[in-house]
C-alpha cells in the first residue's frame, strides 16, 4: 500500500467538476484508491462519494493506494492533485 | 389581448408565436417485470441518457461555453456512478421495483443528500443530479424529447430543466416564459447569456393555452402579452427592430478601449445588485465591479446572514471578474430599507438618521462579518472595500480602526486576504465633498454616489414625487461638490469614480472626465453605451 498527504488548496475544494476529473484519472488504475478526509473515506471513481467528504481549501486528504499498480498509481495521484487542486 | 405582469429574467422583448412546453411526465403504473430484466432495462437506458448527455456536452461547449457544458458531462459521470447504480440496483431485487421507480429514487435519494450537505455549490448540484434521472427515466417511459417547434417560437412552459433549453435548436429560441421559475434560475441566466428575452413567475398565463397564439414577451418590464392588439403588437416590433440596431452597433464595441480621440482612458466598470448582476456585467464587457451591493445579502433575508454566506457571495463575484477589480459597498440599510429582523427603529426621518456606516459602527458584531468576508473574498480576485454615507473624518476613521481589528483578527486565524486590498469611501454627502481633501488623506479611493448626493445638496427626497423637478442630478450644486471630490483626490493621488446614474448621462461625460473622474460604474446594461459616447468625446 502506498499513502501520502495532500493540502487542498483549489479555491473551490473537491466539487462536482474536478471531481469529475479526479475519477476519471483514479479509473486509470487497476488499485483500489481511497481518499480520506475527517474521519470518512471515499473511494476516489466514486463520484458522489467524493463530493461528500465536503473537502475545502486548506483541508488536508490523505490518499492511499492499494493494489498491483499502486507505485504507479500513487505518484500519477499526486501529481494529478497538485495540478488540478 | 390579454398582458400578464411576471418577473423579468432576461432583458429584451420578441413579438412571435408561443409554443408550448411539457415535460414527458413518467408513467408509474408500470408492472415489474423481473430483476433481471429491469436491471438490463436501467443499464440500456442509463448508456442512451449518458450518450446523450455526452452530445448535450459538445453542443453547449460549442454554442455557450465550457461552463455549461460541464454540467452535463458530470450529469453523465453521476449516472455512471457505482453508489447511483448499486442505489438502483438494490431497489429493483430488494424491494421489486420497476425500472423508472428505482431510477426516480435514487434521484431523490443522491439530490437529498446534496441538497443536506449544506454547501451552497454542492446543493446547486441537486438539479443537476435531477435532470440527469429524469432523461433515463423519459427514456425508459418511451421518450423524453427536447421542445420542437417548427419555427421560431416564444418557449412558454411551468419551468424548464437546463438540459431542455440547451437541447432545443437556439435559431428557433427568440423568448422564453415560465410559469414558475426565479430571476436566479438556471434558465434565467441561460437566457442571459444567449442574449435572449425571458419572463419568469407568470402563473397560469404561461401554460397550455397560450400554445399557437401570438405572443409580446418583454423581458425589460417582465410582461407577457397573449394576443397583442395591433398597437400593442407595432410598438414591440419598433422597439425590438430598434434593439436589434443598437445592439448591434454596441456589440461592435465589445473588446475596445474606452479611450477618447484625445487618447485618455477612462474605466467603465459596472453597479451590481446580485451574482447575476455580475455576470451581466461580464456579458456588457464592464471593466469591473464599481459598485457591489451588499444589501441584497440582508434584505432577501429573515435572519443575519453569516459570515460564510457573505463570504461565498462575494468570492463568487471577485473569482467571476478574474482579476478585474471587483468594489464591495459594505451594507446600505436604514429605517426605510430594512428588514425585520435587524431591528431598526421607526425614524421620522430615515435618510438623514442611523443608515449605513452609521448603523455598521453601531453595531460592531454586524460590521465585523461583513469586514470579515470580504477581506476573506479579497483572496480570491481584486477586491476593493467602500464605506457608503461618510460624513466626517471620525466616520472614516472608526471604519478603517473596525478593518484594521478584522484583518488582525484574520492574521492570527492564519486566513489569507489581499494585504494590498484598496480602501474607499462614497462621497454622498455635501459634507464629505466639503471636506473631501481631509477625508483623501485616509483612503485610496473615492466614489461619488450622485444619488444621494443630489437628495442631501438639493433637499429633494428622491421617492418624492412632488418635488421631483428639484431633484437633478447634473444641477450646478452637485456639479461643483463633485468637482471640489475630484480636485481633493488629484491632489492626493487617489482616483475617483461616479457610480450614480450621473455616471450614465451622455450629457454629462465630457464634463465628469473634464474634472479628473477615472472610472464611471453604470448598469451592465449602459456600458457599452457609455463606452460609444467615450470614444466620441476629444
Amino acid at each position: 500500500m502506498k499513502s501520502f498527504d495532500y493540502v487542498m488548496t483549489a479555491p473551490e475544494g473537491i466539487h462536482s467538476r474536478p471531481a469529475g476529473a479526479l475519477v476519471k484519472k483514479a479509473q486509470e488504475f487497476e488499485s483500489e484508491i481511497l481518499v480520506s478526509f475527517g474521519g470518512k473515506s471515499a473511494n476516489a471513481r466514486k463520484l458522489f462519494a467524493l463530493m461528500k467528504l465536503g473537502v475545502k481549501r486548506g483541508d488536508t486528504v490523505s490518499v492511499t493506494a492499494e493494489g498491483a499498480d499502486e507505485e504507479l498509481a500513487s505518484s500519477a495521484m499526486a501529481d494529478f492533485l497538485a495540478s488540478h487542486f | 389581448m390579454e398582458k400578464t405582469y411576471g418577473t423579468a429574467a432576461s432583458p429584451g422583448i420578441v413579438r412571435a408565436r408561443a409554443f408550448f412546453y411539457e415535460r414527458v411526465v413518467p408513467v408509474s403504473g408500470r408492472p415489474f417485470s423481473g430483476a433481471e430484466a429491469e436491471l438490463a432495462r436501467f443499464l440500456a437506458a442509463r448508456d442512451e441518457a449518458v450518450g446523450q448527455l455526452l452530445g448535450l456536452r459538445d453542443k453547449a461547449s460549442v454554442e455557450i461555453g465550457e461552463e455549461e457544458a460541464a454540467i452535463f458531462e458530470i450529469g453523465a459521470m453521476m449516472l455512471q456512478d457505482e453508489d447511483y447504480a448499486a442505489c438502483v440496483e438494490e431497489a429493483v431485487r430488494d424491494r421489486s421495483l420497476a425500472a423508472e421507480r428505482a431510477v426516480a429514487e435514487a434521484s431523490e435519494s443522491f439530490s437529498a443528500q446534496l441538497a443536506a450537505s449544506g454547501d451552497a455549490y454542492l446543493s446547486a448540484r441537486a438539479a443537476d443530479v435531477k435532470d440527469a434521472s429524469a432523461r433515463v427515466v423519459g427514456i425508459l417511459c418511451g421518450g423524453r424529447t427536447a421542445p420542437e417547434p417548427d419555427g421560431p417560437v416564444v418557449l412558454v412552459a411551468d419551468d424548464l430543466l437546463p438540459s431542455e433549453t440547451v437541447s432545443m435548436d437556439r435559431s428557433l429560441l427568440l423568448g422564453i416564459a415560465t410559469s414558475g421559475g426565479s430571476p436566479n434560475a438556471h434558465t434565467a441566466i441561460l437566457a442571459r447569456s444567449m442574449g435572449i428575452p425571458a419572463v419568469v413567475c407568470l402563473g397560469p398565463a404561461a401554460g397550455r393555452s397560450a400554445h399557437g397564439r401570438d405572443v409580446v414577451l418583454d423581458g425589460d418590464n417582465g410582461v407577457l402579452v397573449l394576443d397583442p392588439d395591433a398597437a400593442e403588437a407595432g410598438a414591440a416590433d419598433s422597439r425590438a427592430a430598434e434593439a436589434a440596431a443598437r445592439k448591434a452597433s454596441l456589440q461592435s464595441l465589445r473588446g475596445l478601449e474606452n479611450r477618447t480621440r484625445g487618447g485618455r482612458l477612462v474605466d467603465v466598470f459596472a453597479n451590481a445588485g446580485s451574482q447575476a448582476d455580475v455576470e451581466a456585467a461580464l456579458a456588457n464587457d464592464a471593466g469591473g465591479i464599481g459598485l457591489l451591493r451588499s444589501e441584497f445579502l440582508y434584505l432577501e433575508k429573515d435572519r443575519y446572514p453569516t459570515e460564510e454566506e457573505l463570504f461565498s457571495s462575494y468570492r463568487a463575484a471577485a473569482e467571476s471578474m478574474a482579476g478585474r477589480k471587483v468594489v464591495i459597498r459594505t451594507l446600505d440599510v436604514g429605517a426605510d430599507k430594512s428588514a425585520p429582523y435587524l431591528g431598526l427603529a421607526a425614524e421620522e426621518n430615515p435618510a438623514l438618521g442611523l443608515r449605513a456606516v452609521r448603523l455598521c459602527l453601531s453595531r460592531p458584531a454586524l460590521f465585523n462579518t461583513q469586514l470579515r468576508a470580504i477581506l476573506r473574498a479579497s483572496a480570491y480576485g481584486t477586491v476593493a472595500i467602500m464605506f457608503p454615507m461618510i460624513a466626517t473624518v471620525r466616520d472614516v476613521e472608526e471604519c478603517l480602526r473596525a478593518l484594521d481589528g478584522a484583518r488582525a483578527e484574520l492574521q492570527a486565524e492564519g486566513v489569507s486576504f489581499d494585504p494590498c486590498l484598496e480602501t474607499g469611501i462614497m462621497i454622498e454627502t455635501p459634507a464629505a465633498a466639503l471636506v473631501a481633501a481631509d477625508l483623501a488623506s485616509l483612503v485610496d479611493f473615492f466614489s461619488v454616489g450622485t444619488n444621494d448626493l443630489a437628495q442631501y445638496t438639493l433637499a429633494a427626497d428622491r421617492q418624492n414625487a412632488a418635488v421631483r423637478s428639484y431633484y437633478d442630478q447634473g444641477h450646478p450644486a452637485v456639479m461643483r461638490l463633485i468637482g471640489m471630490a475630484a480636485r481633493a483626490a488629484k491632489d492626493a493621488g487617489l482616483w475617483i469614480g461616479v457610480c450614480g446614474e450621473l455616471a450614465a448621462d451622455a450629457s454629462r461625460t465630457a464634463e465628469l472626465l473634464a474634472m479628473g473622474v477615472d472610472e464611471l460604474s453604470v448598469s451592465p446594461s449602459s456600458v457599452l453605451a457609455l463606452r460609444a459616447r467615450i470614444r466620441e468625446l476629444d
